[in-house]
């Protein structure tokens, strides 16, 4: 449609709204570095070295959780059990070790390694997952309200798992061979934690099978258009499942961890982190509605969050109010994303 | 334009010109890319059926949405009762009297029929919904129009049918002068539509001026008093219906001059060897009783094009949907060459080589949120592998050859597919089909709301496909392209058979007759309603 007599101007505005775009896109990101750049400026405490590892393990619980959500809201779903798994993650794991598995008909206690424990839980939330998996797809459910109900169901049996108290102590037993469980919180390999290593992990490969994968670019698809996905032979319904799988993996090893941290297990752990977890993947640039997002807008998300509280609290402001902050960046990040989709279609209308 | 032979006198029509309540002078349109109308003039007698009628995409549809205010013309002028007028909204267009039957219906299926039918102008006394009072009116009209419907009933209980008649009942419960119906009868039962035309009979004797759009010929001339054909978004003819004949109609429509490139030379294998593909006694049951599909047998060799021909609602997207395994439901047998296709999946009859452009392709054929790439590579990713991930110089190499030979315009690969034309997205759909290989391109409607230039680019690559040695299945309503380009033409009416002609024997006439064979017999479903929805 464009002449060639036009097409020189029309190219470098094309060009600017491009760089303008790009700069649009990458607003997480360069919203991250400018509150890096406010808080080193107001408070000398923030950028350093035992800080930013602080920072940045306090993150990985939320980026761990924030990863699996990411793949199920790509498909356009929501998964609100995530904290719920977490809880009953953390639970099982107390369990495991300071229970073991009985086994009536024998009459014995089987204590497994750390190991082992690690591999069963995984499991276990990964299972979890497949229920909300199932729910949605066997069953048409709504993914807010299957989720939703998980959310009880899990967080029920972490409570019905020890009548409602604290595994305490989850140090183990020489004689029983399972100790060294804090060491997955506690312990540094070359000076970086163990859990900022497992969030690195986590992200590489969550990003490789977003970006680099036919099942990535399959959930994008499904997110995308769900009947244009299942024309093109993308069995939707597995899809759909393994996201609520990824997501409950995501949130078992995040249980762990928190575990491993407090050396404890409470039935409250994971209370409400499904809302930070949404929260990280709407301020990375994901779409509610499916289709658009990155592994990497995620661990961008998660980390604004981490850094925005981290600040707060170095500078002394009240927990009130930095609720109130956290919650008018989420609401800026959602207005700053409808804005970009305008944007992107008026050029896209333009250059058509 | 029009020959003086078939063309009955002008100067007669004049003598009314006194009657005519609104004028559409010189109406043009224009969609970004499309001439939708141009320069058209259109006359609504009082008290008579004016009949609107032309092939898909003539832009009836456009003209009749800029009637009652949907749409606002590029140029030209609606003159009502002497006076010009403009319509910014539907809204205003009611208030002036002129009311509109849509093809997709416009009904609440939570609410119940009285809800619907006084919907945003409730009656009320003091703020409150008179719902008494309400469905004493709603039970008033449909009595009027012979339905003895529970006017507390919700419209999600009702059949199709019931539904448009709920929908006429809306407009007849407003004061209409004018009023658009844009083919009220395609789901309606036989006795429905002689309740409807009674209705209709009833409502010009009161000076009710209708406009009619359909596609079933006879029923028009049954019914209309004068008609306007329309083709391309030009004035093609317009005259008294007691003056024409079906003939003289479809002469009209598909006018002269074919827009479609002419059917290459080929040499196809027909009498050598089996089939490539046999179907064989498919049938789909539809809900409730009777069949979407009955009886279906044909076969398609390689390197043939096999056009099926029918109109809305005759099973086509059906067929194509029970060859692509999306209805488990339907029996009879597939074979691919010679193989049973079975329960096979999407994904299985993809990797086989059998795959289906679809009619709809912003809605089942493109993901938005992806690029041009990424949407060329989604059914064939396995194809695109190193290891297990997806190598970017196998998908860039796919790409850019498959973007050069179908001569796809776009900025670069990683362009938003939203970005591109009709014609251009339409071509991405096809070449997204292409790289899984097939042996076997089902393509519904492919030219469907793209430009005149684009269509023959498609029709050139189906020609240049089939050279090459692929079968390929397309469903037309468009008469020249199933004139011109395939070399067998199956007629579908109301999922059977109704006719199978080969490119030498073929006429427009066979094929409308053909098409409308058994129409009119029963009420269609649910599934060809949302056909009838998906289309505008």
């Amino acid at each position: 449609m464009s002449s060639a007599v036009s097409s020189i101007p029309q190219t470098r505005k094309q060009t600017g709204a491009s760089i303008g775009l790009v700069l649009f896109r990458l607003r997480a990101f360069i919203a991250l570095l400018v509150l890096i750049g406010i808080f080193s400026f107001l408070t000398p405490s923030f950028f350093t070295r035992d800080n930013l590892i602080i920072l940045v393990g306090q993150t990985a619980i939320n980026a761990l959780m924030a990863i699996g959500m990411t793949f199920v809201i790509l498909t356009g779903g929501i998964d609100l059990s995530v904290g719920s798994i977490v809880g009953l993650a953390a639970m099982a794991s107390g369990l495991l070790i300071n229970r073991g598995v009985e086994l009536p008909p024998l009459g014995v206690v089987v204590y497994f390694n750390i190991p082992a424990i690690i591999f069963l839980v995984l499991c276990l939330g990964t299972l979890v997952g497949a229920l909300n998996g199932i729910l949605v797809t066997r069953f048409s459910v709504a993914p807010f309200i299957a989720t939703l109900g998980t959310l009880y169901v899990a967080r029920g049996f972490a409570q019905l798992s020890n009548d409602g108290a604290t595994f305490p102590n989850l140090v183990g037993k020489p004689e029983l061979g399972n100790t060294g469980f804090p060491t997955l919180g506690a312990d540094t390999i070359a000076g970086i934690p163990i859990v900022i290593w497992i969030m690195g992990v986590f992200t590489a490969i969550g990003w490789f099978t977003a970006a680099k994968t036919p099942f990535g670019r399959q959930v994008y698809a499904v997110g995308g258009n769900e009947r244009a996905a299942e024309l093109s032979g993308i069995s939707v319904n597995f899809i759909k499942m393994a996201v609520y799988m990824i997501s409950g993996l995501c949130s078992a090893m995040t249980g762990l961890i928190t575990a491993s941290q407090l050396v404890a297990a409470h039935p409250a752990i994971g209370e409400s982190y499904e809302l930070n977890a949404i929260a990280a993947v709407v301020l990375g640039g994901s779409s509610l509605s499916g289709g658009r997002g990155t592994v990497w807008g995620t661990l961008v998300g998660a980390l604004v969050i981490g850094v925005l509280s981290n600040g707060l609290v170095l500078l002394g402001v009240q927990e009130f109010w930095k609720k109130v902050i956290t919650g008018l960046v989420i609401i800026l990040a959602v207005v700053l994303d409808q804005l970009q989709a305008r944007f992107q279609q008026r050029l896209a209308l333009r250059s058509a | 334009m029009v020959s003086p032979s078939s063309e009955p006198n002008e100067l007669k029509l004049t003598g009314a010109e006194s009657d005519v309540v609104l004028l559409a002078k010189q109406i043009t349109k224009v969609f970004p890319g499309i001439l939708a109308l141009d320069q058209v003039d259109f006359k609504v007698y009082g008290g008579k059926v004016n009949v609107l009628i032309g092939e898909n995409g003539a832009g009836k549809s456009t003209l009749m949405k800029i009637l009652a205010g949907v749409e606002q013309p590029t140029a030209g002028e609606l003159v009502l009762d002497g006076h010009r007028v403009s319509f910014k909204n539907t809204r205003e267009a009611a208030r002036l009297g002129i009311g509109i039957i849509y093809q997709e219906l416009n009904l609440f299926p939570n609410l119940t029929i009285a809800e619907n039918m006084f919907a945003a102008r409730e009656v009320t006394k003091n703020g409150v919904v008179q719902h008494r009072e309400q469905e004493e009116l709603a039970r008033k009209v449909l009595g009027r129009l012979e339905q003895p419907l529970d006017p507390r009933t919700l419209v999600s209980d009702l059949r199709m049918g019931q539904q448009q008649i709920v929908e006429i009942a809306k407009a007849l419960s407003r004061d209409v002068r004018i009023l658009i119906m844009d083919e009220p009868t395609s789901a309606l039962t036989g006795t429905e539509t002689e309740a409807l035309f009674r209705i209709i009979r009833e409502l010009t004797a009161h000076g009710v001026a209708i406009v009619y759009i359909s596609h079933k010929l006879e029923e028009l001339l049954r019914i209309g008093d004068y008609v306007t054909v329309l083709r391309d978004g030009k004035l093609a003819a317009h005259a008294r219906a007691q003056d024409v004949n079906v003939t003289w109609i479809i002469e009209k429509m598909v006018g002269r001059t074919v827009r479609a490139p002419s059917r290459h030379n080929r040499f196809h294998e027909s009498a050598t060897g089996a089939p490539m593909l046999k179907v064989d006694v498919l049938s789909l049951p539809r809900a409730g009783s009777g069949f979407t599909l009955e009886n279906v047998n044909f076969t398609l060799n390689k390197g043939e094009i096999l056009a099926i021909y029918g109109l809305m609602g005759a099973g086509r997207t059906e067929l194509f949907e029970c060859l692509m395994g999306l209805h488990p439901e339907a029996t009879g047998s597939v074979y691919l060459n010679g193989t049973l296709l079975g329960d096979a999946t999407i994904a299985e009859r993809i990797e086989q080589g059998i795959t289906l452009v679809p009619e709809d392709r912003q809605r089942l054929g493109l993901v938005q949120q992806l690029t041009v790439g990424q949407n060329l590579t989604l059914a064939s990713l396995r194809r695109h592998l190193t290891w297990f991930w997806l190598s970017d110089r196998r998908e860039n190499e796919s790409v850019s050859a498959i973007i050069r030979e179908l001569g796809i315009k776009t900025r670069a690969a990683s362009a938003p597919v939203t970005a591109l034309s009709g014609g251009n997205q339409q071509k991405v759909v096809v070449a997204k089909s292409l790289l899984t290989k097939p042996q076997i391109l089902l393509l519904d409607e492919p030219t469907r709301g793209i430009d005149v230039g684009a269509k023959a680019e498609i029709f050139q690559i189906i020609n240049r496909l089939a050279e090459q040695g692929l079968a390929i299945l397309f469903v037309s309503s468009e008469l020249p392209e199933v004139l011109a380009v395939p070399d067998r033409i199956l007629v579908l009416s109301k999922g059977k058979v109704t006719g199978e002609f080969t490119h030498d024997d073929v006429t427009e006439e066979k094929l409308v007759r053909a098409a409308s064979a058994l129409q009119q017999t029963d009420h269609p479903t649910d599934r060809e309603q949302s056909t009838i929805l998906q289309t505008t």
